[in-house]
């Protein structure tokens, strides 16, 4: 990797900026953002529709390139990259989770998890054991050969998680993971990723609502295109204790 | 990415629609079928167009006795008998690739039996005749050498001869005469139909050159051996155009011709008259064939629709792909392979399709069909060239998507 002295850093932006084109008219998507999110870090990007967050979450996860500065991935400038460039670094430095889970239709649990490892050129008995094994740590290995449309909504965004955790990624990108969720399940959702940042992963989250945010250990908040606050969450909930203050209610009904 | 999963993933894609896979298979099946089936048909026709030909005797040169100036006046062909018994014994003997040489002359006579009365065609000719024209003797029997040497008064009877005088009854032992002279008739040969230029070949009677010589038609006063023609059959194999000009120069020589004097006889080869007529139904084949191929390009086209409708469709799908790191060329490898599988499949059924309407074909129209091996390549090429060409542009258009408009497609 080039540029060792920022090392220390998993993220690293620049006043980074992006602007998209309506007909003629300029449209100011995300505009001076200076960033550092080190490794390990919980990050939750918060901000109303529009606020652009999402064209943030996308520079960072390399599926856009900027207009404007940089971003540096694991201590590499990814903002000039080509298309099959930014692909390789979606797939060995990046996971994503969406919130319309976006998996593919019709096919087996563990075909979908396998995809990453597909596009890594992995051969197939070792990306059918990987899945498999990823799907266990999501708690899905007795679902492995379940489609989709057999799946509940917790259990699809499951396998979504576990098909972003496949390729062993730095970076965990989730776009809303939990809006398509009850509270319920979007707290066994919640605990999934606090589990994985506890063994290392950093995960950077955008969620529109406080209670998810609440999960992380960072907020990043944006308006207009532009970070307006940055400041770390003074007391991080914790899901697996959420649910187990939970499972009495359960019982009872 | 391995080929090996692109084609895996291709699969799977069709698997799930496979319904609509299968519709979309059908326009390359009927394709490839058709071109196939056109093919054999046409290839069919060409073979029994040979066959027709082989009925005059194949590999057939016919030597006519030729013109001679008289006084500055050039009369035609056959007008003065040029040729001899001795020329057709010394074609026999001098030039390898000739099977056999049979002279002959030919004359017009009235046939009668009883009542009846026929205007015919006489060809007197050597017993090597049949075997050059390929003719079999369908009742009695042929003439012999000792026929010949004794001129006996003996007959072979055409079909359309035979039932002209006969009518059902066997001619055969039976007395017909022929200018008054009664002659035995030993045989009746085989039908053997039009000859290509239209003419009834049956409607003769063939005896000993001797005996038609003698006693019907009448010897040539300046040579008693002259005769009006020889038919010269080639070895199988033996090339045409080579044996026409050693033909010519051992005549020239034998006949003392200077070298600014004109032939005096004509030579034709018969296999010139085949080829332009193979020429013909290739050129048929041809038609047949491009007539089918726009089937299949409609079935290709009919691929290129299903495979626009499947990217606009999975937009969501590649978008999702691209995120998880499939670069462009796998997107265009994907639906590349997935419109080539369709091609492809299409194809191989389209085979067992075809071979089975061309068999089908074949045996219920009594219509002679020729399935051959590379028919069934060149139909399977065309069809997955058909695939790659149709099914480059959706290709295209899929790896050219963006990943996060893709994603957010509705």
């Amino acid at each position: 990797m080039e540029g060792t002295g920022t090392d220390r850093w998993l993220i690293e932006t620049e006043r980074l900026g992006k602007e998209y084109r309506l007909g003629d008219v300029p449209l100011l998507a995300l505009c001076d953002v200076s960033v550092r999110i080190a490794p390990g870090e919980f990050v939750a990007v918060m901000g109303a529709s529009g606020s652009g967050k999402s064209t943030f979450m996308n520079l960072l996860g390399c599926l856009d390139s900027p207009s404007a500065g940089l971003c540096r991935l694991a201590g590499r400038d990814v903002s000039h990259l080509d298309a099959d460039e930014l692909a390789g670094v979606r797939n060995r430095l990046v996971g994503f989770v969406f919130q319309g889970f976006n998996l593919l239709p019709r096919t087996p649990a563990v075909e979908n998890v396998e995809l990453p490892l597909v596009y890594a050129g992995v051969p197939a008995r070792e990306r059918r054991s990987r899945a498999l094994a990823r799907l266990a740590e999501v708690g899905l290995a007795d679902r492995a050969w379940h489609q989709p449309s057999q799946l509940s909504g917790g259990q699809q965004q499951r396998v979504a998680i576990a098909r972003a955790l496949v390729n062993d990624p730095l970076l965990i990108l989730a776009d809303e993971p939990t809006g398509a969720l009850d509270s319920r399940t979007s707290v066994e959702v919640m605990a999934l990723f606090q589990a994985f940042n506890a063994r290392g992963i950093t995960v950077v989250l955008v969620t529109h609502e406080s209670d998810i945010a609440a999960f992380a250990r960072r907020t990043l908040r944006f308006r207009d295109g532009r970070l307006i606050d940055d400041r770390p969450v003074a007391a991080p909930r914790v899901a697996a204790e959420v649910l187990a203050g939970w499972r009495p209610a359960e019982v009872a009904a | 990415m391995t080929l090996v999963s692109s084609i895996g993933i291709a699969l799977a894609a069709l698997r799930l629609n496979l319904m609509r896979s299968v519709l979309t298979m059908l326009g390359i099946i009927i394709g490839v079928a058709s071109v196939i089936t056109m093919i054999a048909v046409g290839a069919g026709a060409q073979a029994r167009i040979a066959d027709q030909i082989n009925s005059l005797g194949s590999n057939l040169i016919v030597v006519v006795s030729g013109t001679i100036t008289s006084g500055g006046v050039r009369l035609g062909f056959g007008t003065q008998m040029t040729l001899s018994e001795d020329d057709a014994q010394a074609l026999e003997r001098d030039i390898p690739e000739i099977l056999a040489a049979s002279p002959g002359v030919r004359g017009t006579a009235q046939v009668i039996s009883g009542n009846l009365n026929w205007s015919i065609v006489i060809y007197g000719t050597t017993p090597g005749y049949l075997a050059v024209r390929d003719w079999d003797v369908a009742r009695g029997r042929p003439f012999e050498p000792a026929d010949a040497d004794r001129a006996a008064k003996v007959a072979l009877l055409g079909q359309t001869v035979a039932t002209t005088l006969f009518g059902n009854a066997d001619p055969v032992g039976q007395v017909v005469r022929i200018r008054k002279v009664p002659f035995t008739v030993i045989g009746v040969l085989d039908r053997k139909g039009q000859s290509l230029q239209g003419q009834d070949q049956d409607d003769t009677v063939i005896m000993p050159l001797s005996t038609a010589r003698n006693r019907v038609l009448g010897a040539s006063e300046v040579n008693r051996r002259a005769v009006a023609g020889i038919l010269v059959k080639m070895r199988d194999g033996a090339d045409m155009r080579t044996a026409e000009t050693q033909i010519q120069a051992l005549l020239r020589q034998r006949h003392h011709l200077q070298p600014r004097q004109d032939d005096d006889f004509w030579i034709r080869n018969l296999s010139e008259v085949a080829q332009a007529q193979e020429a013909s139904s290739r050129v048929l084949t041809l038609l047949l064939a491009a007539v089918a191929s726009v089937s299949l390009v409609v079935g290709g086209i009919g691929i290129m629709n299903i495979m626009l409708v499947s990217v606009t469709e999975r937009t969501r799908e590649i978008g999702l792909r691209l995120a998880v790191g499939a670069r462009s060329r796998d997107i265009l490898g994907q639906f590349l392979i997935e419109a080539l599988t369709l091609s492809v499949t299409g194809g191989l059924i389209g085979i067992a399709v075809g071979a089975a309407a061309s068999f089908t074909v074949g045996h219920w129209a009594r219509w002679q069909t020729d399935l051959r091996p590379e028919s069934i390549l060149l139909a399977v090429g065309f069809a997955a060239a058909v695939g790659v060409f149709f099914g480059f542009y959706p290709a295209r258009k899929a790896s050219r998507l963006q990943p996060i408009e893709a994603l957010r497609y509705e």
